[in-house]
């Protein structure tokens, strides 16, 4: 296959690459920029880390959204995760066409459109407008892409296994947690952590869906944002994409653990 | 198969998201729709009528009366919206065309790069996507301002004497949308031409095809399926797209979701951006339901 990995490929991803990263590389780099304007290299500092920890409202808007995150994510892995055995397990039951265009649809839906239905919702339901209404929306609308993680997963899983262990007289509920559960385990957690990434990422929805006293960061960065570029939100902005890179790292690392592990186990059964 | 206890956890799998989907998705729509046949009102829910049944039937059916067509036939009327309708579509083909144009080469070389480090090269691309989407449209306004990182490039090697003007067009929408959306579209290329087997390439070049027409009869046709994913994925969610045209392509600039934004936030016209809404939803049936369409179909084939 060497020869097939030409000239041509190699350029294309390389160029394709730095397309991807420069732009979050260069707005790491300005966040350490002593000049306050974000354009005009004057220097390392780290002065715009230290007045962004002294920026009360951008602190709370901080600890609002993880809340919601944490909070959201996991409600939404739950109804994500029963979505996608109920569309994988069973074919046949009463209004699984909507059922599947319900799980489908958010994916492509325009944020504008989610976020101000919602938002009608609540105020229909007589919900004040705040911290419970945001996370309500977050767990809707992640909750249809933790099912589509989980469901790629269900798809490709040995129903033998299960059956062996119902036939071994497991009743379901337990074969569900230690047969199925732990096989597609590592589906779902990547399916939390979209959800959580999802939630604490989101402008438009949460923007319509949340009241007075719940503003998120991207509210925040949003406002300040329009006023102008700060290297106050460049530091903002790298704090969040070094607790993303952390996370992703860690969950690569758990999962080629765990591969390993698995291929280990592998041998070690056909051996014994 | 089935024992008696399954039967009640097997229904509640379904039920559960079932329902939770039912009152947080889709009776919303019929709510949007309701408020887009009010009249504005200086109220809190700022509409009128307000459907309750606390006045008694008699009540609730003179309310009825109210619901109007009126905010759609004032959509009609005011050249604004039309305007803006056609230029999100526009807008939105244009970029997907030019994500397509981005993507494909990328996602090729992915698929012909050696087995041992595809893994790798999937998560780089997976990667920016999991860095905040309102983060990665800021890095653009740096970059493409008159005074920014772009063009002190362009004018420190000569190539203009002249700072371009990019913020705050079209082109500026572009860039944002194909850079952001750019994950989605590479994805489903992708896999499509992982799953390609490459010998009909050799079989097609061996029967006298020259590569260009190798690709086109053989390459592209096979990751068509791929094709039509990444474009459906990037073009309805850029149609209605808020936040790239807003920070983006400046106050100029006509795009549906802005207009709605504006309508429900600015003016405060809540009718009105249900109205917008609306027809925004109708506009996007038909592309919702072919991506729906491939998505079942490729859970069909995962099976």
């Amino acid at each position: 296959m060497n020869s097939s990995w030409s000239r041509f490929n190699i350029t294309a991803i390389v160029l394709g690459f730095a397309f991807l990263y420069l732009p979050i590389v260069l707005l790491v780099i300005f966040s350490f920029n002593e000049s306050k304007l974000v354009t005009v290299w004057g220097g390392f500092s780290t002065k715009w880390y230290v007045s962004l920890f002294h920026n009360q409202g951008l602190m709370d808007a901080a600890w609002v959204t993880i809340r919601v995150g944490l909070i959201s994510a996991t409600l939404a892995t739950i109804l994500g995760t029963l979505a996608a055995l109920a569309l994988t397990r069973y074919t046949r039951f009463r209004g699984r066409v909507l059922f599947s265009g319900m799980v489908f649809a958010p994916l492509v839906m325009p944020e504008v459109i989610t976020g101000l239905s919602l938002l009608l919702l609540f105020v229909a339901v007589g919900l004040d407008r705040g911290f419970v209404t945001l996370t309500l929306a977050h767990i809707t609308f992640s909750m249809c892409f933790v099912a589509v993680v989980v469901q790629s997963r269900l798809v490709t899983f040995d129903r033998s296994l299960e059956e062996a262990a119902m036939d071994l007289g497991a009743p379901p509920v337990k074969t569900f947690f230690q047969i199925t559960l732990p096989v597609i385990l590592p589906a779902i957690i990547s399916g939390w952590m979209l959800a959580f990434t999802l939630s604490i990422d989101d402008l438009v929805i949460s923007s319509f869906t949340s009241g007075p006293g719940a503003t998120t960061l991207p509210m925040k960065i949003y406002s300040q944002v329009r006023l102008g570029v700060t290297p106050e939100i460049n530091a903002a902005c790298t704090i969040l994409i070094g607790i993303v890179a952390v996370g992703v790292i860690a969950a690569s690392l758990v999962n080629k653990q765990r591969e390993v592990q698995r291929l280990r186990d592998e041998q070690a059964a056909q051996r014994g | 198969m089935k024992r008696p206890l399954s039967a009640v956890t097997d229904r509640l799998v379904i039920i559960i998201p079932y329902l939770w989907l039912l009152f947080f998705f889709l009776i919303p729509f019929f709510i949007v729709f309701k408020i887009s046949l009010s009249t504005t009102a200086i109220a809190m829910p700022p509409y009128t009528p307000v459907l309750s049944l606390s006045d008694g039937v008699a009540a609730l059916m003179s309310q009825l009366g109210e619901f109007s067509f009126d905010n759609y036939i004032w959509l009609t009327q005011d050249a604004l919206y039309f305007n803006a309708y056609v230029s999100s579509v526009v807008i939105a083909a244009i970029s997907t065309f030019l994500a397509l144009l981005v993507g494909y080469p990328i996602a090729y070389g992915m698929a012909r790069a050696p087995a041992t480090i595809r893994p790798t090269l999937l998560m780089l691309v997976i990667l920016p996507f999991w860095t905040s989407f309102l983060i990665r449209v800021y890095a653009w306004i740096g970059i493409l301002k008159p005074e920014g990182l772009l063009n002190q490039f362009l004018l420190a090697t000569g190539l203009i004497d002249q700072p371009l003007v990019i913020l705050n067009t079209h082109t500026a929408i572009f860039i944002g949308i194909v850079y952001s959306y750019l994950p989605f579209m590479i994805l489903p290329l992708y896999s499509a031409l992982e799953k390609m087997d490459y010998s009909l390439i050799e079989a097609a070049q061996d029967l006298g095809c020259t590569p260009i027409s190798a690709f086109w009869k053989v390459t592209f046709p096979l990751s068509l399926p791929g094709v039509i994913a990444g474009c459906l994925l990037v073009f309805i969610p850029a149609v209605g797209e808020f936040v790239i045209p807003d920070l983006l392509g400046g106050s100029q600039t006509l795009m549906i979701g802005k207009t709605l934004w504006n309508e429900f936030f600015a003016n405060r016209d809540w009718p009105v951006s249900s109205a917008v809404a609306v027809i925004l939803l109708l506009l996007l049936v038909v592309p919702i339901m072919f991506f729906q369409q491939a998505q079942a179909r490729a859970q069909e084939q995962g099976r």
